[in-house]
């Protein structure tokens, strides 16, 4: 698998102009990483397989026809690479720019920040009278937990990787659709107490635009109370059960308002179940879902 | 049961039954006791592969996926109800809500051919006499379009009932090459019974897999990657490389896909040669499985071929009958079966990584490459997936060696090649020409241009092709020419196009046709196909493009072809950038 490298042996390749030597199996994302290269990415998480669709982390390899995304290609021996060429430019700007004529990405600052180093013009599409948006459905709110606002989602298939093969195996929600009208649903579009979902809240933690938060940060966003400079973030270990998950109790004004758990952590790979997700009730009580009887 | 979340929704009877039988007793058994184990999704396939037929089973059922129905196929495939459902709705021939107008659904192409012979015209004729009409993507059958008749393609979905093509009741006489004796392709094309295997045999059939037998597995190879052949959907990789690549992989099991999904608008070779010649495709198919080892044969053909499905599923029950197929393939010693899945809809499940995806019952996502097919293909083993047209070049190759196939086409591009003839020339319908024919004298083949317009303009490759002008009338269809002078021959399209057509119109269909069909997995593709129609769309109204737009079509392009996934976003702006670059577009500084 890519980045779990096992091997001792290693590879050399040249990353703008840079002499770098990495371990085999290394991605050329990683491997720009060593070389203290930064690359935006959006689809790409540390805990979750490439998926490869978003394609902002595209870099040039000398001899490739097309970029190549950085986060799910290994470097090779010999490999020269480019990651500040004009084409790699270009395309990191357009994906971007495209991103932002069709989605909201108010809640994405890191994304915002990628958008005005590369020079995304997301006003060149609103001279259409018409451009197409993935914009103005209500927010799914159908429990207490977590809301899910698909106005803010760039389909990069974090959520669903989270909530199957890559963590929870519940296999609650999938890209339905085609195309631009392409969207993450569960069967039918029915809620979430009617759907397989298990409340781990692991899509929340991998979402990278906001796109699917907590209620209690949806509410005071709505309230124009999230304030995250004023909060504290605790590291605690989840009491529930004895396999030790490491949680992130995130508070603020004194209240927990949201909890994660690192990425790296060696239990947890960042993810959590319901219980270290949401059982704070205990705490300060909220209401818990229903499935229909 | 297993640990799968399935809502309370059941299926009735009927939609049972048709699930069943479409399944024919390959259930995936789980007892009460048994706690179902889910293990990421290599090890996941196990009878995943049976979902699509499962789904036809449905729609055609009932004329709709209903939610009982899906958690009937789920709880029997054990498939996620959520990934079923994306699933569905990744095809347009699925439908997920109960329809408004029962009954079948008449699908009417509304793309390049079809739209100049005015399909517009025949959607509202039909409409009007209440016909529940689908507007569709080109369906394969250009060479009916006909504008002074005023036919385009129809393709009818039954619901309880089967599918019908135009042609299903009347024989094919759109081929004017018949009887032609240097024809190496289509020699049996109108003259062989394709539903007889007695037929076929007296027509030669079966001669190339008794002496790719007596020959050895690498002398095939040998001779086919000796005889310079190249796959013919449009990438032109040489074939005996993959072939060889296959042979040398050591796992099993090994496959041999035939990519019969050709949805390229403008293209249907495939779909002629394998309702009229359909144990061609069988026997090449088989000596590709003998070649390279591999003893699974797969046919995937799009939802939109009928005829061809079912003459090409009653000529494999006739082989393995005769033992042409089974566990000693025409005494071969080697295993070979073949199963045929159909497409739902999809013109990107004719990429060859969209195609694995879509058979193993996943979304028509392409996958990244490397890995290749050849190591990583359907079901992640090693996989050799070849178009129909270039299957039946083995046909010919193997009885007459690299150098006898050599004596043809030219250097680089050597033997013969189909072209799909359409639009405004007098005799629209597929050719074989040999390569080095120029452009010129492949339209007087058709019979010349129809109408009194002068030529404009000819689409060369189909939509994720290029357009060229009149100055391309000397060049020879070769591959070499071709890329030389910065066009492509790509799956043998030549819809010719004259004056007294309105190009943009054209231009903002094909730009439709890439947004209604773009997978959506990647960011390029998924936004920049709709900006694109958006562009052309405004182009058609103002008449012109400002700078700003102007400078956008080229921003789009440039990011298409650099960081999509697949061909799909590779070629997408190729139609209309070809036609601004040679001035065809009024309006637009190329």
């Amino acid at each position: 698998m890519i980045d779990d490298p096992t091997s001792v042996v290693t590879v050399s390749l040249t990353i703008d102009g840079q002499a770098v030597e990495v371990p085999e199996g290394t991605s050329i994302h990683k491997a720009c990483e060593s070389a203290s290269i930064d690359t935006p990415t959006l689809c790409w998480a540390e805990n979750l397989t490439p998926v490869n669709v978003c394609r902002v982390c595209v870099v040039e390899v000398e001899g490739q026809r097309a970029l190549v995304p950085s986060c799910a290609r290994p470097a090779e021996e010999g490999m020269v690479v480019e990651t500040d060429s004009e084409r790699v430019k270009h395309s990191r700007k357009m994906v971007l720019e495209f991103l932002g004529s069709g989605v909201d990405l108010d809640q994405a600052p890191e994304l915002q920040k990628w958008m005005d180093h590369y020079g995304s013009d997301t006003s060149r599409y609103d001279q259409y009278e018409l451009p197409a948006l993935r914009m103005g459905e209500a927010p799914k709110i159908q429990d207490n937990l977590y809301i899910r606002d698909y106005d803010r989602c760039v389909l990069c298939y974090k959520c669903v990787e989270a909530c199957g093969d890559d963590a929870q195996h519940t296999y609650a929600i999938a890209v339905s659709g085609r195309g631009f009208d392409a969207r993450i649903s569960t069967e039918f579009d029915v809620t979430l107490p009617d759907s397989a979902c298990v409340y781990c809240g692991n899509c929340i933690g991998v979402c990278p635009t906001g796109a699917i938060q907590f209620k209690t940060e949806y509410d005071l966003r709505q309230e124009d109370d999230w304030r995250p400079e004023d909060q504290d973030v605790t590291r605690t270990v989840c009491s529930y059960c004895g396999v030790g998950c490491n949680l992130e109790l995130h508070t603020q004004d004194d209240k927990i308002v949201k909890v994660t758990s690192p990425a790296d952590h060696s239990v947890t790979s960042g993810m959590l179940c319901i219980k270290g997700r949401f059982g704070w009730q205990y705490v300060q009580p909220v209401d818990t879902p229903t499935r229909k009887a | 049961m297993a640990d799968l979340y399935i809502s309370e929704e059941t299926a009735d009877d009927f939609e049972m039954a048709a699930v069943d039988a479409t399944l024919d007793g390959r259930h995936v058994v789980v007892r009460e006791s048994e706690r179902l184990i889910r293990a990421g999704t290599s090890a996941r396939h196990g009878h995943r592969h049976l979902l699509l037929p499962a789904l036809h089973a449905l729609q055609n059922a009932k004329g709709w996926i209903s939610p009982g129905g899906l958690n009937y196929v789920c709880e029997t495939l054990q498939v996620p109800p959520a990934e079923a459902y994306g699933v569905a709705t990744f095809y347009d021939l699925f439908r997920v809500e109960e329809p408004a107008q029962a009954g079948d659904v008449t699908h009417v192409c509304v793309d390049a051919a079809c739209q100049i012979a005015g399909a517009a015209d025949r959607i509202a004729e039909l409409k009007a006499q209440g016909v529940n009409v689908h507007e569709s993507p080109c369906l394969g059958q250009c060479e009916r379009a006909n504008d002074a008749t005023g036919e385009v393609a129809v393709f009818v979905q039954g619901v309880g009932g089967p599918d019908s093509v135009a042609a299903d009741d009347t024989p094919y006489e759109l081929f004017h090459q018949m009887g032609d004796e240097s024809l190496r392709l289509l020699k049996r094309i109108g003259v062989v019974d394709p539903t007889s295997l007695d037929s076929y045999r007296a027509h030669g059939g079966y001669e190339s897999l008794t002496a790719a037998i007596e020959m050895g597995a690498e002398a095939v190879c040998t001779a086919v990657a000796d005889s310079g052949l190249s796959g013919r959907g449009g990438a032109a990789f040489p074939t005996g490389i993959k072939w060889r690549a296959v042979a040398a992989e050591q796992g099993r099991p090994k496959h041999v896909v035939a990519n019969c999904d050709e949805s390229e608008p403008g293209t249907f070779k495939d779909r002629v040669v394998m309702e009229n010649d359909p144990f061609a495709v069988i026997e090449a198919l088989t000596i590709a499985g003998f070649a390279t080892g591999a003893e699974n044969g797969w046919i995937y053909i799009r939802g939109e071929y009928p005829l061809a499905t079912a003459r090409l599923q009653s000529a494999i029950d006739q082989a393995l009958e005769a033992g042409l197929l089974g566990d000693d393939a025409a005494g071969s010693g080697h295993r070979f079966h073949i199963e045929i899945r159909r497409g739902a809809g999809a013109y990107i499940c004719g990429e060859e990584t969209a195609l694995f995806a879509s058979l193993e019952g996943f979304r028509g996502e392409p996958r990244s490459k490397p890995p290749f097919p050849t190591t990583h293909g359907l079901f992640q083993e090693p996989t050799a997936i070849n178009n129909p047209e270039t299957l039946l070049n083995v046909l010919d190759i193997v009885p007459i060696g690299a150098d006898g196939y050599r004596s043809r086409g030219t250097e680089r591009s050597p033997g013969t090649k189909l072209l799909c003839l359409s639009g405004r020339v007098a005799k629209p319908g597929i050719y074989e020409v040999e390569f080095g024919t120029t452009l010129g004298e492949v339209l007087e083949l058709a019979g010349g241009l129809t109408g009194s317009g002068e030529l404009n303009a000819v689409l060369m490759g189909g939509a994720a092709g290029s357009f060229v002008d009149r100055s391309y009338l000397d060049m020879p269809i070769t591959l070499e020419d071709a890329r030389e002078r910065g066009t492509t021959l790509g799956s043998g399209v030549v819809m010719a196009f004259t004056d007294e057509i309105d190009l943009v119109d054209v231009l903002v269909r094909i730009s439709q046709f890439f947004r209604d069909e773009s997978c959506g997995q990647c960011v390029p593709c998924r936004v920049g196909c709709v900006r694109q129609n958006e562009t052309m769309v405004v182009l058609q109204e103002k008449g012109s493009l400002t700078s700003e737009r102007r400078q956008l079509v080229d921003d789009i392009a440039q990011v298409m072809v650099d960081a999509s996934i697949c061909g799909f976003g590779h070629t997408a702006t190729n139609a209309i950038n070809s036609a601004i670059k040679l001035g065809l577009v009024p309006g637009v500084p190329s």
